[in-house]
């Protein structure tokens, strides 16, 4: 729903990195997308693209990295992805364990074409 | 080609500000919450129910977003507290810039609670940091049960869920039971409190939990330098 607002943020953060080298062509934009991040790799690849219809030759592609909830268990140390939001350790049966990834929402790189 | 590695946040501007939100709030001991629910599931109604708990001396104030109209704003000033609408304009969600905006003009130090009402939605206010204490998530028993499965990364976030409209579950197919098991799939450790702002079931718990917040807050500020 707010996929415009991101797409707009992604674009400028990564105009951004490519004003500090003169001359510089942003050609691509990787981010990482959490499955509950609130944001749907879809809508926001839709936005991206529209953001850039008609502005330059050649616009910029986007790479989305989607990162699936996983949660990491404290006593036996295993990663998994919750399945059906189930939180309980596959590995040793450990009742809790902690998230460590499904939230992000970040610009990891970009790509540039320099003079 | 050069690969700049960049791995900040897409929302670093709005992160950024909300640090600012969050920093002023600190100085000036105010406890700051986040109310966020689909609409219609009560947020204005709770609002007005607690502000008229609050003797007029109280130094409440109130941010209230929506698209459109002020009719909530108008609602909300009759108790008295300084209230501001923020109309987003087609907006589905408030952002640190427009908080920041909405609080220009308020004297901070006259204040020791700010309530900002969020634009009625589960998904995209989620993101958005406001530099707020507490996110609050409310869902009403004329809802699905099911809401927190469907919405995890704003009911994951929530540090108090309520559960409004209790007075309403003899009507509806709502199960109580089955919602709090939701919530804490996506949420373990949430807390939640079942009310109704309709007939104030449920607020003596609601008002303690909130003077809880509101004195950690007005203790963890900086003491005053007077003169």
């Amino acid at each position: 729903m707010h996929e415009m607002g991101i797409a707009t943020s992604i674009l400028d953060a990564a105009r951004k990195e490519a004003d500090r080298r003169p001359g510089a062509r942003v050609c691509k934009v990787g981010v990482r997308i959490g499955e509950w991040s609130g944001v749907d790799p879809e809508s926001l690849r839709f936005c991206f693209d529209a953001l850039l219809a008609g502005t330059e030759p050649e616009p910029p592609a986007l790479a989305i990295e989607f990162c699936l909830r996983q949660n990491r268990c404290g006593v036996c140390g295993t990663v998994f992805a919750l399945k059906d939001f189930e939180i309980q350790c596959p590995g040793c049966g450990a009742p809790a364990t902690e998230p460590v990834s499904g939230d992000e929402l970040e610009l990891a790189y970009v790509e540039l074409e320099e003079p | 080609m050069t690969k700049v590695e960049v791995q900040q946040k897409v929302l670093n501007e709005n992160q950024r500000l909300a640090q600012g939100l969050r920093e002023s709030f600190r100085e000036h001991g105010i406890y700051c919450a986040n109310f966020i629910s689909s609409p219609g599931a009560g947020k204005t109604l709770l609002l007005e129910r607690t502000l008229a708990l609050f003797p007029p001396a109280k130094r409440v104030a109130v941010l209230t977003g929506d698209i459109q109209t002020d009719n909530d704003a108008t609602r909300l000033a009759r108790y008295g507290f300084p209230v501001r609408q923020i109309t987003t304009g087609g907006c589905c969600h408030l952002d640190a810039r427009m908080v920041e905006r909405a609080l220009e003009g308020w004297d901070l130090a006259s204040l020791d609670t700010l309530f900002i009402e969020n634009v009625g939605n589960l998904v995209c206010p989620a993101s958005y940091d406001l530099g707020e204490h507490d996110k609050i998530v409310i869902l009403s028993t004329t809802e699905g049960e099911d809401k927190p499965l469907k919405y995890p990364a704003t009911f994951s976030r929530a540090g108090l869920v309520i559960l409004n409209k209790i007075d309403l579950l003899p009507y509806v197919s709502f199960n109580l039971d089955v919602a709090k098991e939701n919530i804490r799939k996506v949420h373990p450790g949430a807390k939640i409190l079942e009310i109704s702002a309709t007939t104030g079931a449920g607020f003596k718990q609601w008002e303690q939990w909130l003077e809880q917040k509101r004195a950690a807050c007005s203790e963890a500020a900086p003491a005053l330098v007077l003169g």
